[in-house]
């Protein structure tokens, strides 16, 4: 087994137990993206390796000198590249902002760095967070490790496709409706987005600020409730950050049984391909061999979801993204002798196509005349829908979903389609309107492609979700299937 | 045909508020330093950055609307105003929209000892101020300095309640003391921490119904404002008088020009701000504790003080006026009273020398090191005529620079008045001795030649004699020589 295809934990154990150091776990990572990172191409950013290696010498040190480090310190890993990092690009994929660095740490950098983690680089997306899919990058699209010829997912598609590809032991990505549970699915790996405000959002570039979490994306339960209790936690920078956290790792391994399950019919659906379901199906029969109890259950306002969504998103990304003006920083474009015509010839070639319509979008339904019919009503919906969630938790302990349709689509297929793409993505809007915890876990195969299980908690109830999660994983054994990457693809 | 028109104003003022730093972030909040120094992700409105609510805005801002008359909402809460220009880093201001902090309150108006006017607060809100943009001479490039960008903001808005240019100005002065008062602001035009634009409109009097009317910027003294309105009266009383219509607009006063000169109709093209409520801050919860523990804190507002000391002191309007306008004087009387209950000499004083001597050395009350206590026993010196009264405004300039006390500065220089006869006498006698030609020119009949005599005694005696005393006895000596 090579170095890079361990688990974070894995690693981190060897690290503890001197078999392996921090330099050696690189060296191993920075081969493995040197062989498949050029069909990958889940990075945006790769930093010089010589001081990467600096880096991981560095925590070797400190390990070495017995420094109590986080249980992470030494593991390489990336960061979506919607994620503040001081000095180094930060480009949101977005031709707008293709050469920014900024001058600040997000939190969740912050975080990683004093935990002594490895960052290796800034992964692929969506450009701006918009997509299902990474092929809106500005850059290049990414492929899935599973398949090439696939997406990875989006919009945290890179930092899917990069953990998938053992390019990296683990990332973070950004989840406004699904950024991370969609691209993890797609991609075989673990994908959390936490309970809105568990994460501090401070350095997240904003897409939709009442629904964006940070979340991680990993090869299995565990590491991600071991980076969940490194971000996770108050920061008085973000006034929307929650008081306190709990420390996940210590849920796992405790019993499950007797744990409620619902899975709701308006989920299992149209829409909803027979294999895939067929899967999901038999994820839940194996969470009633854990003891479990599942039931079916109804969410009824799981209509209105998607209208409410769109409304919401649209609003604040018109809002969100009106500073990239071209003023002070970022893409400016030169024609134009008005301030008028500066702001519109800027904003029309530094944005892509997806990122204009939905800011036109959202301008149309916040403009007075238009409020109350939209957003105002929307905020209403949303409030029905928190509602149905609530009244379902006092029965049910966690709420089982697929978290996709479908598998990994083509690279180019549906695109043409919006209706396609944004019905796609239905199963994973509910969690960010109602601000609870959702991940998503590979639980099987259709024709060789990764199908994820979407599991909701409520509100900062992570433990209790990883604990079923982790319990799951083991019954469920599709864990430690690898991808084999090959330029011809196939299925 | 005559016309007779009412004018009806309604004032929009921005307060800069006395916080140590801005808010939504710890950049300080300070005036005058090298542009773009005060700046911070937030306040530069970088990605990633977030807003943090600074608690002490509110508690300024809450006293602000209290000393204003204001109600108090337990529930308000930030929306973003949406648009685009250079000095607004986020593209968006974050404001109150339609749950502002305050609402429905006033403000008296008083002069000459009467109240004259109540005028109305339709609203008070919060909200961050935008950067500055500057422009370079030859109107080729043009530069922006965020210090100013997260400053915070309360914006006053006042009913239709105004009725004249000047009655403009008397509100703005008076809206300054009170806010003064409260110390929430330093409300210096010249600064921007206040701010006023105003709406205008001319309507026939006696009726009820609002004319058209016209919002005027850029008015950045309380003399600008009176002129611009002034102005406005006049323009828009022609365009009436010779049956036009006022255009819905907004017009910017300049100061050069003497008149105000259109910006942007109204009429076309309103601006949509596309408000929406703030995802990124909680909205204020006040409890009834909180606000009543605020307004509990309140000092004694401006009118209600210059009525209270007009009838407790029987001062006149005009003194009341003067000694209150400002916390720190009206305190200093009220002080010096304690110890030297007479108002009238204080009064005279305080307005006379006193204020005298602070607009020479350009300081207020509270800047210089003369006290109360000072002050009092200066007065008292004066009443045991013990000091003259050109002893002492020496001994009350000399306690004004030095810091002083009166007492210690007339023990010192042995500046006690001589009203000892004997003393006295002693000295007469020998000025009438040593200057015999004085004498003799005034048994000649040069009766001015006492005034030169009496020089001599004050020389003599550096000035200390008590001057009636003095020149009472050296007449008695002519007399008494001349027979």
């Amino acid at each position: 087994m090579k170095l890079y295809e361990m688990t974070a934990c894995e690693a981190a154990a060897a690290l503890r137990k001197k078999e392996v150091t921090s330099q050696e776990l690189t060296e191993s990572v920075l081969e493995r993206i040197s062989g498949v990172e050029g069909i990958i191409k889940g990075f945006i950013t790769i930093l010089e390796s010589e001081k990467i290696l600096q880096e991981a010498k560095k925590i070797d040190k400190l390990l070495a000198e017995g420094k109590k480090l986080s249980p992470l310190a030494g593991i390489p890993m990336a960061l979506k590249d919607n994620i503040c990092t001081q000095g180094i690009p930060t480009t949101y994929a977005s031709k707008m902002l293709e050469n920014y660095r900024p001058s600040y740490d997000a939190h969740v950098t912050e975080k990683l760095k004093e935990a002594g983690t490895v960052l290796m680089g800034k992964a692929n997306m969506d450009e701006f967070a918009m997509g299902s899919s990474t092929e809106r990058s500005f850059f290049h699209p990414t492929r899935n490790p599973w398949d090439i010829s696939r997406v990875p997912g989006g919009s945290s598609g890179g930092s899917a496709a990069l953990v998938a590809a053992d390019e990296i032991f683990f990332s973070l990505g950004s989840d406004t409706g699904g950024s991370v549970r969609q691209p993890a699915s797609m991609c075989g790996v673990v994908g959390l987005k936490p309970t809105y405000g568990l994460v501090s959002r401070y350095g997240l570039a904003a897409l939709a600020p009442s629904l964006d979490q940070v979340g991680p994306l990993s090869k299995d339960v565990r590491d991600c409730a071991m980076v969940l209790d490194i971000i996770a936690g108050h920061d008085p920078r973000d006034s929307t950050s929650a008081k306190s956290k709990d420390n996940y790792v210590d849920y796992l391994g405790r019993e499950v049984k007797g744990f409620k399950i619902g899975f709701p019919k308006e989920f299992f659906g149209e829409g909803l391909e027979e294999p895939v379901k067929k899967v999901i199906m038999e994820a839940l029969a194996k969470s009633e061999q854990l003891g479990a109890e599942v039931d079916e259950i109804s969410l009824p306002k799981t209509p209105y979801v998607l209208p409410c969504y769109h409304l919401v998103v649209s609003a604040e990304i018109s809002s969100a993204l009106a500073r990239y003006d071209g003023v002070r920083y970022g893409f400016r474009a030169r024609e134009g002798d008005t301030l008028s015509e500066l702001y519109r010839q800027t904003r029309s070639r530094g944005f892509g196509s997806e990122v204009k319509k939905r800011i036109i979008l959202g301008t149309h339904v916040l403009r007075t005349e238009h409020y109350d019919d939209y957003y105002w009503k929307a905020l209403k919906v949303r409030t029905l829908i928190k509602q149905d969630f609530e009244k379902v938790f006092r029965d049910y302990d966690l709420i089982a979903t697929p978290t996709s349709p479908t598998t990994a689509f083509k690279l180019g297929a549906k695109n043409d389609d919006p209706q396609t793409v944004h019905s796609r993505d239905n199963y994973t809007r509910a969690a960010n309107l109602t601000g609870i915890p959702a991940i998503s876990i590979p639980c099987g195969f259709v024709e060789g492609l990764p199908v994820g299980l979407q599991i909701m908690g409520r509100p900062f109830e992570e433990g209790r979700m990883l604990q079923f999660c982790y319990a799951l994983e083991d019954m469920l054994g599709v864990k430690g299937y690898k991808p084999e990457i090959s330029v011809e693809g196939g299925h | 045909m005559s016309f007779e028109y009412e004018v009806v104003i309604g004032l929009e003022t921005h307060v800069e508020l006395l916080t140590e730093s801005k808010i939504f972030c710890a950049c300080p909040n300070r005036f005058g330093e090298a542009p773009n120094t005060n700046v911070c992700p937030v306040c530069l409105g970088l990605p990633g950055s977030l807003p943090i609510f600074n608690e002490n805005v509110l508690k300024l801002a809450l006293e602000a609307a209290l000393a204003l008359n204001c109600t108090i909402a337990h529930y308000s809460k930030f929306d973003r105003k949406n648009y685009f220009y250079p000095d607004l880093p986020k593209a968006y201001q974050i404001s109150q929209h339609d749950r502002p902090l305050a609402r429905d309150g006033y403000l008296e108006l008083v002069k000459d000892g009467k109240l004259i006017r109540k005028v109305r607060i339709e609203r008070l809100h919060l909200e961050e101020d935008a950067g500055k943009l500057m422009h370079d001479e030859a109107g080729e490039r043009s530069y922006v300095d965020y210090n100013r960008s997260g400053v915070p903001l309360i914006e006053i808005v006042t009913a239709p309640d105004i009725h004249s240019p000047e009655e403009a100005h008397l509100f703005l002065e008076s809206l300054r003391k009170t806010l003064l008062y409260t110390g929430v602001s330093d409300c210096k035009m010249e600064e921007g921490s206040l701010r006023c634009d105003a709406n205008i409109s001319l309507r026939p009097a006696g009726t009820k119904s609002l004319g058209r009317k016209v919002e005027i910027k850029n008015m950045n003294s309380f003399r600008a404002v009176q002129r611009g309105l002034e102005y406005e009266v006049g323009r828009q009383k022609e365009i009436l008088k010779a049956g036009g219509t006022v255009a819905l607009e907004t017009r910017r006063w300049s100061e050069e020009d003497g008149a105000t000169i259109e910006m942007r109709s109204k009429e076309e093209d309103e601006h949509d701000y596309l408000f929406f409520p703030e995802p990124d801050l909680p909205p204020l919860i006040l409890s009834e504790e909180f606000i009543g523990a605020v307004k509990s804190k309140l000092p004694e507002l401006p009118v209600d003080r210059y009525f209270r000391l007009m009838e407790e002191q029987g001062i006149s309007p005009y003194q009341a006026e003067i000694i209150t306008s400002s916390r720190e004087m009206a305190d200093f009387f009220e002080e010096t009273l304690k110890i030297f209950p007479q108002p009238q000499t204080v009064s005279n004083w305080l307005l006379g020398d006193v204020s005298g001597l602070l607009n020479s050395m350009g300081k207020e009350i509270d800047e210089v090191a003369f006290t109360p206590q000072h002050f009092a026993a200066l007065l008292e010196l004066l009443a045991a005529g013990t000091l003259s009264g050109r002893l002492a405004k020496d001994v009350l300039e000399e306690s004004f620079q030095s810091g002083r006390h009166p007492k210690e500065i007339v023990q010192k220089k042995g500046l006690v008045q001589i009203s000892d006869e004997q003393e006295l006498l002693r000295i007469v006698d020998e000025v009438i001795e040593d200057t015999p030609n004085a004498v003799n020119d005034y048994f000649a009949g040069n009766k001015k030649a006492v005034g030169f005599l009496m020089g001599q005694v004050m020389k003599r005696t550096k000035g200390q004699a008590n001057p009636q005393l003095a020149t009472k006895l050296l007449q008695k000596k002519l007399k008494q020589l001349e027979k």
